[in-house]
C-alpha cells in the first residue's frame, strides 16, 4: 500500500505492485555423481505505474520502509521520461476488482518438504537403471522445484495472495557407437514439466521408465537414415505440444500481431485481425483450439494473472476458424469493435504474466491446447489408418520464423509406417512447414482419451526475454503429404 | 552500499571493500571444510519501444550472495538475496545441511587458493549514469526519424552495471565491475513488406550513435521493400558481421574437452580422444578469447575464480586448445583452461561494399534468427535470415529477396571461406541484450545451403 500510495503522489493513475518470494531447488547427477545441489531463494518487490498513459517499471530486492516508495516514485519517474515519445495512450480494459483473492496449484506434496537424499537417491537408480542397458554410455538426470509466493495488489483495490507450484524431473541417455563415429540421445520427453508437487515425480516413474529411455538411445544408432521425400505423419502428443506452442500459441499473441514484439520475437501472419478475425482458415473443421489457465496441473494456471484479472477460457480457433487472440487489459480494447459484434464483454483474458518482481509484466500465452476429436480415436488407430507414412514421438529440435510461417521440426523417435504398422526405426529426420498448409493438412485427430498435456519451461519472449512457463494439450494427429528433410551430415 | 547518485541512476553496486565486508560475515557462520562466497550485485535498466513510441521499460537492483559449502567430497549451493546476518545465517546453515545430505562425488576439487588478477577493464561511468531519459533521448533518435520516413521503428536498449566478488575460506579473493548495454531496432514498413534490422553493443554508451544505427535500419527497411523468390539451394554468401557472430558462437559452445573425449561432440576425434592439433577450417580463421580485449571487455576470473587471460582456441585453421575444467584436467594430465565471456575471429581488410563489389551472384544476410542446433556431431544448425536478405549480382545489390532458412553447419561455413571483411564488435544475441562480447568479420561463403524458402517479413 505503501508502493501504491507513492505512486499516486507521484501522478501515477494507475499503479499496481507485486511482491514475491521464489524458491527453486534443482539436484543435477550424472550417472553416478550428482553434479550439481542448489536450492537458491529470491526475494523482492515491483512497481509499474501508469502515469499520463505511459507505462513505468522499477523494482527492488530491498523490502524497507524507505525504499518501497523511492521505487514507486522511480517507477512515475521513468514513465514521465517515457511520455516523451508517446504516440497513442494507454487505456486499460475494465477488471473486476478482488478484494481479498487467495489460490494455490493442487499439490498433494510440497517438494520442499522431502529430503534431499530421497531425491537424490531416485536420480541414482534411475541413473543405474539406465546405464544397465548395453551400449546406454552417459545419463544425465535432473529435479526442478519452484514455489512462488507472489502478493498483487492495485490502485482499484485488487489484492490477492497465490502460491504457484512447478515440478520437473528429466532425463537424458547418450549411447556412443564402439567406433566413437556416432552419437544419438533420448531425452524424456514424455515426462512433461507440470504444476504439480513432487507426486509428479513419483508418477514419473524414472527409474521404471529410464532402461527404456536407454534401449531406444542405443536403437537409434542403428536406425535407418530417412529418405527425403513428403510423407503423412503421426504425431504423438509428446511431440505435437512443441508445434502447437510454435506455429498456434506465438501468432495469436496479440502484442505480437500489433507490431510490439517486432525487434525480437516478431510479428504474426495473423494479422490484421479485422481481415483475420471469423474468417482465415488456420485448418480443418476438427480443429479447435483453447486458450485457458485452467486445466488441472498445468503450467499456466493460477487464480489471478499479474494485473489481477481472474483468467477465462477462450477459443483462439473455432472449427477451424481464428476466433480470438490472448490478450491483457491494455490489449483487450485494441478489439473491442469484435467483441461487441459477437455480443461479448470486451476483458481481458487474463494473459499477463512476469518471470519475477524484478521484471515487468506483459502478455505471455495462457495455456494453448488442441481439444480432442468427437470420435475416441487412439494413436493406434493413427498408425492403423495410414499407409506409408512417419510417426513421430518426443520433442527435438525446432525453428520457425518471426511471423510463424516456416517451421522446422525434429523429434526424440521416429518411426517408419507401412501399410498401417510400424516395420522400424528412422533417423535424421526433421520436416518442414508452412503453417497454415500444415494445420489444413490435418486429416485425423485422437480423442478425449488420447489427451495428453506437454509442458514447456523456457517459452521466450520480450526484451529482455523473460521465460514463461505454459502447457499445450492435444491428442495424436494425422498430417498428410508433409515435406520431411534428411539432417544427417558427414564431418 | 553505494548511495544512487540521482533518483533514476540504475549503477548501483557493492564495491570492493564492502564485498570483502560481506564476505567476511558469511565465512565467520561457516563450519564446513571449505566454503566459497559469491556476491552479484546490480542494475539493470530498459526502455523499450514499439509502433514509434515507448512501450515499457525497467530498472530493477537486486544482490545476491551464493554460498557453496563442502565436507569432505560433498557440497551444496544455497543463494539468497537477503543479506542482513540473520539470513546470511541461515543460508550458510542451509548450505552446510544440504552439503552433509549430498553423497560423495568422486570428481569434487578443492577450493583454489589466493590468486593474482589482471584489473577488468569493462566499466564505463558513460553507460552507469544512463537514465531512463536518456534511454528514451536515444529511443526518440530512432523513433522519430522512423515516423518521418513513414516507416514503423520497434527496438530496445538495455544498460546492465554490475560487480562480482568471489571469496573462499582459503583466502581467495576476486572482484570485478563491468558495464555492457545494447541498442538494437527493427524498422519495418507500413505495408508489412519491408523490415531492417540494425544493432550494437559495448560496454561503454558514448561507443554507440543512435542516430546512424536507426539510419542504418531505416536504410534496410526501405530497400527491403516487395521481396522476391528465389529457389533455395546452395549459394555464394555474404554475411554481415552480425550473421556471423550469430553462427561462430556455437563453435566455441561445443569447445568441451571432457565432452570431446567422451565422444559426444565435433571435437570427438573419430576411434578417441579429441581434434587439439587437427586442422578443422581454413586456414585463414583464428578464434580467440581475451578478457582485456579493447573491443571486447569481460570478467577476468571464472566462476570458481580461476583466473582467466588470452586464450586461442583456433589458429590458422587448427584446433589449439579445448576448455578444460579443473577435474577433467587433472585426470588427463592437462592444465585446467576456463573458458571466457569473449570472442575474437581473425579477419582481413576488406569492407562490406568490396565483398559485394567482388561477388557475380550471391546472397546477402543481415542476421539469422531462431538457430536452433540439429545435429550435435557436426554442429549443424537451423534458423532463417531475417530483416535484410537482398540478391547480389554482377557486384551489386540488386533486390530484396524472401527470406530463407538454412541447415548449415559454421565448421562447413568456415571451410567453404572464400574472403573475410574487418572484424568489428556485434549484437549477435537473438534477444537483443548485451550477450557474449563478439568482435568478427563479414565472409563471403561459398555453397552456404538454404533449404526451404519463408513468407515472413
Amino acid at each position: 500500500m505503501l508502493a501504491l500510495d507513492a505512486a499516486r503522489s507521484a501522478g501515477a493513475q494507475y499503479a499496481d505492485v507485486r511482491i514475491s518470494r521464489n524458491r527453486v531447488q534443482s539436484i543435477s547427477t550424472r550417472e553416478r555423481r550428482v553434479q550439481g545441489l542448489s536450492d537458491n531463494e529470491t526475494f523482492g518487490f515491483g512497481v509499474r505505474t501508469l502515469v499520463g498513459g505511459a507505462w513505468g517499471f522499477a523494482a527492488s530486492s530491498d523490502l524497507t520502509r524507505d525504499e518501497v516508495p523511492r521505487i514507486a516514485r522511480q517507477a512515475a519517474a521513468q514513465a514521465k521520461a517515457n511520455r516523451a515519445a508517446l504516440v497513442k495512450p494507454v487505456a486499460l480494459a475494465p477488471a473486476p476488482v478482488t478484494k481479498d483473492g487467495t489460490w494455490r496449484s493442487p499439490v498433494k506434496t510440497d517438494p520442499f518438504d522431502i529430503a534431499i537424499e530421497e531425491k537424490v537417491a531416485l536420480l541414482l537408480a534411475a541413473n543405474e537403471a539406465a546405464l544397465k542397458v548395453q551400449g546406454s554410455r552417459f545419463v544425465n538426470s535432473a529435479m526442478f522445484f519452484l514455489r512462488e509466493e507472489k502478493t498483487y495488489a492495485n490502485s482499484e483495490g485488487t489484492f490477492t495472495v497465490q502460491t504457484i507450484y512447478r515440478a520437473s524431473p528429466t532425463m537424458t541417455v547418450t549411447a556412443v557407437s564402439s567406433d566413437f563415429s556416432d552419437f544419438q540421445s533420448r531425452q524424456s520427453t514424455d515426462i512433461a514439466p507440470m504444476g504439480r508437487g513432487y507426486e509428479h515425480v513419483l508418477d514419473a516413474k524414472l527409474v521404471e521408465n529410464a532402461p527404456r529411455w536407454a534401449e531406444e538411445a542405443v536403437q537409434k544408432l542403428s536406425a535407418k537414415p530417412i529418405e527425403v521425400g513428403r510423407y503423412d505423419l503421426v504425431l504423438h502428443p509428446t511431440h505435437l505440444g512443441l508445434t502447437i506452442h510454435e506455429s498456434i500459441a506465438h501468432p495469436t499473441e496479440l502484442d505480437r500481431v500489433y507490431g510490439y514484439e517486432a525487434n525480437y520475437a516478431g510479428t504474426s501472419f495473423v494479422s490484421p485481425p479485422e481481415q483475420k478475425l471469423g474468417k482465415f482458415r488456420y485448418g480443418p473443421e476438427i480443429m479447435n483450439i483453447q486458450g485457458d489457465r485452467m486445466q488441472d496441473g498445468s503450467l499456466g494456471a493460477v487464480g489471478w494473472d499479474d494485473e489481477g484479472v481472474q483468467p477465462e477460457t477462450f477459443l483462439i480457433i473455432k472449427n477451424g476458424i481464428v476466433n480470438d487472440y490472448q490478450t491483457t487489459r491494455e490489449q483487450a480494447n485494441w478489439l473491442d469493435w469484435w467483441y461487441k459484434q459477437q455480443g461479448k464483454p470486451t476483458r481481458s483474458h487474463g494473459c499477463s504474466y512476469a518471470q519475477s518482481w524484478a521484471d515487468v509484466q506483459f502478455q505471455r500465452m495462457p495455456n494453448v491446447s488442441l481439444l480432442p476429436g468427437e470420435q475416441n480415436l487412439k494413436w493406434d488407430d493413427l498408425i492403423a489408418a495410414t499407409d506409408r507414412g512417419i510417426a513421430i514421438v518426443g520433442d527435438g529440435s525446432f525453428s520457425i520464423d518471426q511471423q510463424r510461417y516456416n517451421a522446422q521440426f525434429g523429434g526424440q523417435l521416429f518411426y517408419e509406417i507401412k501399410g498401417g504398422k510400424i516395420t522400424g526405426m528412422l533417423k535424421d529426420v526433421a520436416y518442414q512447414m508452412r503453417t497454415p498448409d500444415f494445420w489444413n493438412a490435418m486429416d485425423m485427430i485422437g480423442g478425449k482419451d488420447s489427451y495428453w498435456l506437454w509442458g514447456a519451461f523456457g517459452d521466450a519472449k520480450g526484451q529482455p526475454s523473460q521465460a514463461n512457463a505454459v502447457s499445450h494439450g492435444c491428442p495424436p494427429t494425422r498430417h498428410r503429404g508433409i515435406n520431411v528433410i534428411n539432417t544427417g551430415r558427414k564431418a | 552500499m553505494s548511495t544512487p547518485r540521482s533518483l533514476l541512476t540504475a549503477a548501483r553496486t557493492i564495491g570492493r571493500e564492502e564485498c570483502e565486508a560481506l564476505a567476511k560475515r558469511a565465512l565467520s557462520f561457516a563450519t564446513a571444510d571449505e566454503t566459497r562466497i559469491t556476491i552479484n550485485s546490480g542494475g539493470r535498466g530498459n526502455t523499450r519501444f514499439a509502433v514509434n513510441q515507448i512501450s515499457t521499460g525497467g530498472d530493477n537492483y537486486d544482490a545476491t550472495v551464493a554460498v557453496r559449502s563442502t565436507f569432505g567430497k560433498r557440497s551444496a549451493v544455497v543463494n539468497t538475496n537477503k543479506l542482513d546476518d540473520a539470513s546470511l545465517k541461515a543460508a550458510v546453515q542451509l548450505a552446510e545441511r544440504l552439503a552433509k545430505l549430498s553423497p560423495e562425488d568422486p570428481e569434487a576439487m578443492p577450493e583454489l587458493g589466493p590468486q593474482t588478477y589482471v584489473e577488468g577493464k569493462g566499466w564505463s561511468e558513460s553507460t552507469a549514469s544512463l537514465d531512463p531519459s536518456s534511454r528514451a533521448n536515444a529511443a526518440r533518435a530512432i523513433t522519430e526519424p522512423a515516423r518521418a520516413a513513414g516507416l514503423i521503428s520497434t527496438g530496445y536498449l538495455e544498460t546492465q552495471a554490475g560487480a562480482t566478488a568471489i571469496a573462499n575460506s582459503k583466502g581467495l579473493f576476486a572482484y570485478n565491475k563491468q558495464t555492457a548495454l545494447s541498442l538494437t531496432t527493427t524498422v519495418r514498413t507500413e505495408d508489412g513488406t519491408g523490415s531492417g534490422w540494425a544493432g550494437a553493443t559495448s560496454h561503454d554508451f558514448s561507443r554507440l550513435d543512435p542516430v546512424a544505427l536507426g539510419e542504418r535500419a531505416i536504410d534496410k527497411a526501405k530497400r527491403s521493400v516487395n521481396p522476391v523468390a528465389i529457389e533455395p539451394g546452395r549459394y555464394t554468401t555474404i554475411l554481415e558481421p552480425t550473421a556471423v557472430g550469430n553462427l561462430i558462437q556455437f563453435i566455441t559452445n561445443a569447445m568441451n574437452a571432457r565432452n570431446a573425449d567422451e565422444g559426444r561432440s565435433f571435437f570427438s576425434k573419430a576411434g578417441g580422444g579429441n581434434k587439439i592439433g587437427m586442422k578443422v577450417v581454413d586456414e585463414r580463421i583464428t578464434i580467440s578469447s581475451d578478457p582485456l580485449d579493447p573491443e571486447a571487455y569481460a570478467n577476468t576470473f571464472a566462476n570458481d575464480g580461476q583466473p582467466v587471460s588470452k586464450t586461442t582456441w583456433i589458429e590458422n585453421g587448427v584446433v589449439k586448445n579445448l576448455p578444460y575444467d579443473r577435474y577433467w584436467a587433472q585426470k588427463q594430465g592437462k592444465s585446467p583452461l576456463p573458458t571466457t565471456g569473449t570472442v575474437r575471429m581473425s579477419g582481413g581488410t576488406a569492407s562490406l561494399e568490396e565483398l559485394i563489389a567482388s561477388t557475380e551472384r550471391g546472397v546477402l544476410v543481415t542476421r539469422f534468427w531462431y538457430l536452433r542446433p540439429v545435429d550435435p556431431r557436426t554442429i549443424l544448425y537451423t534458423g532463417l535470415t531475417r530483416d535484410g536478405t537482398f540478391l547480389i549480382e554482377r557486384g551489386k545489390i540488386t533486390r530484396a529477396i524472401k527470406n530463407f532458412r538454412f541447415n548449415e553447419s559454421p565448421i562447413f561455413m568456415l571451410n567453404n571461406l572464400d574472403a573475410l571483411g574487418r572484424p568489428v564488435r556485434v549484437s549477435a544475441s537473438e534477444a537483443g541484450g548485451p550477450g557474449l562480447a563478439i568482435v568478427v568479420p563479414p565472409i563471403k561463403v561459398r555453397d552456404f545451403n538454404f533449404t526451404s524458402l519463408s513468407d515472413a517479413v
